[in-house]
């Protein structure tokens, strides 16, 4: 058996061909990133203005203006009330759905996909459009703000309640069946416990996302401190929004650190 | 008395895994159920209790068929079957007291499942079961926290709490260490004594089968091909019961299928 020759032992990760459809799939990205931008109407003085309009807009809103204080910290406490009353009764209501979208517990097909449907057109219509249309239903206020959160936060959590139901063990679920234990009983001692930790957890990172989306909604009108944001932008008082805005970062950190504190404590 | 007759099990168009099984068991046995992997040991055992659903057949347990229930009946049936498992099958994040309590589901309430009051007669049989076994101390601790010969034992006291008429075990030392794969053997012999009652145990290792248990009965391709006294399972029985391999016994009960369509 001969040695193979240095030409032999030629190595290269790609052949020629593979070389060239990724230097292909290159051109192809680069091409519609250049479309897209070319695409899209920006007007550019706009653009190269901007520097000066930050600074315009950060002198304006300098010193921020306290003195409506009270109104804002209500408008925070209701935000919060937004938020907590959504998550609560979401969570609740989310249940039963997780429960027929989970291949292992749904009682049959047609359950399975009413329960996915559910969730799908839950999760596909963002939060502020939900508020639209509840403003529309219930008029401006804080209950088209509550159901429209709750509406969203009903598709997250039932599908990662669905998804933790789907993995639970099997076999304490056959034990239990094999003690003449009714269906009902079964749910209760063998699927509960086992996915309880993820019913904490979901709950609580919703609940943290969920006060984040409650500072928006003022802006379609469904209540929450968005409202005194939006009124202050439309009336060019940029004090308080400056104002507004610190509120917001201020009760969001809050927020983390509690659902944070919480997560320790339950899971 | 547990009687089964010409008990077949077929999974979807496959072979069947059961093919016309008899086996009768009289009160107050301990019977050792052998054979190779594949053999249909647990599907046995499943049907019994029918979380498999026999396919045909009849399985009488103290005068009363089994295979014909449904809803309602079938769990006040299997009330009366306790079962153990190889793998425990214990609920992980419950206490030892609520997995015991477990055996009692099919018996109590809803809303005393639901608070946890449990009645006292049941709680007091669970501590005398509990004591029994050697756990009762472990009565608050999570039941993953316990070791594998631990929980076993919670597995039984489960099966214990529901009165049963029989129990079926199904592998219960396969995953045990040596020294709690014979305790736990010791104890279902003595319980069954005691309780007097029927004791199906499914088992690879044929040395406890031997030692811990009055009848052994060996499965090969569905059947019983075995069924005696310890003492008559002689090296000749110990080889039509485990020789071949995996591939031969496909084989051997094609051949089977074969020569039975012909008949």
């Amino acid at each position: 058996m001969t040695q193979p020759s240095v030409a032999e032992r030629a190595w290269s990760r790609y052949t020629p061909q593979q070389r060239w459809k990724r230097f292909a799939g290159l051109i192809v990205v680069a091409l519609a990133v250049t479309w897209s931008v070319a695409t899209l109407d920006v007007i550019w003085p706009w653009v190269w203005d901007a520097p000066v309009q930050i600074g315009d807009l950060f002198r304006r809103m300098v010193p921020p203006e306290f003195s409506n204080w009270r109104a804002i910290f209500w408008a925070l406490v209701e935000t919060l009330n937004i938020a907590t009353l959504a998550t609560f009764v979401a969570v609740f209501v989310s249940l039963p759905i997780a429960y027929i979208s989970a291949q292992n517990t749904t009682p049959n097909r047609f359950t399975l996909w009413l329960g996915r449907f559910i969730l799908v057109s839950s999760r596909s219509v963002n939060t502020l459009i939900w508020a639209l249309l509840f403003v529309a239903i219930f008029g401006p206020g804080v209950l088209a703000g509550i159901i429209a959160i709750m509406f969203r936060s009903l598709g997250f959590l039932g599908k990662l309640m669905g998804e933790a139901i789907e993995e639970i063990d099997r076999r304490p679920v056959e034990a239990l069946e094999a003690t003449g234990a009714s269906r009902a009983k079964v749910i209760l001692y063998a699927i509960v416990p086992q996915v309880i930790p993820t019913f904490f957890a979901v709950s609580i990172l919703r609940w943290d996302i969920n006060l984040r989306e409650s500072t928006v909604l003022g802006l379609v009108g469904a209540g929450g401190i968005g409202v005194i944001l939006q009124g202050a932008i439309d009336t060019l008082a940029w004090p308080t929004v400056a104002t507004v805005l610190l509120a917001i970062i201020v009760l969001v950190i809050a927020g983390e650190a509690v659902a944070a504190w919480l997560r320790k404590k339950v899971i | 008395m547990l009687r089964i007759q010409q008990l077949v099990k077929r999974y979807g168009h496959d072979e069947p895994v059961l093919k016309g099984l008899d086996l009768e068991v009289p009160d107050e046995s301990v019977v050792s159920i052998i054979g190779a992997s594949g053999a249909g040991k647990s599907t046995l055992l499943r049907c019994i209790n029918r979380l498999v659903e026999p396919t045909s057949g009849s399985i009488e347990l103290n005068g009363a068929e089994l295979t014909r229930l449904h809803g309602n009946e079938l769990r006040k049936a299997r009330r009366r079957i306790g079962m153990i498992f190889q793998g425990f099958n214990l609920v992980d994040r419950l206490t030892v007291m609520e997995n015991v309590q477990c055996g009692r589901l099919g018996y109590i309430p809803y809303w005393r499942a639901a608070l946890r009051k449990y009645p006292t007669a049941d709680i007091d049989r669970a501590y005398t079961l509990m004591e029994r076994v050697g756990i009762a101390h472990y009565a608050n601790k999570r039941a993953d926290e316990l070791s594998g010969g631990e929980r076993q034992r919670v597995g039984v006291v489960r099966a214990l709490m529901q009165n049963p008429e029989i129990l079926l075990a199904d592998e219960p030392t396969a995953s045990l260490d040596p020294v709690s794969s014979r305790q736990i053997m010791e104890l279902l012999q003595t319980l069954a004594q005691e309780l007097q009652l029927p004791v199906l145990i499914n088992i690879h290792n044929v040395a406890e089968a031997r030692e811990y248990t009055q009848r052994i009965v060996g499965m090969r391709f569905g059947r019983l091909i075995f069924d005696g006294k310890p003492e008559d399972l002689d090296q000749s029985a110990m080889d039509t019961v485990y020789s071949g391999t995996p591939a031969e016994d496909r084989q051997q009960a094609e051949q089977d299928t074969s020569r039975a369509v012909v008949s």
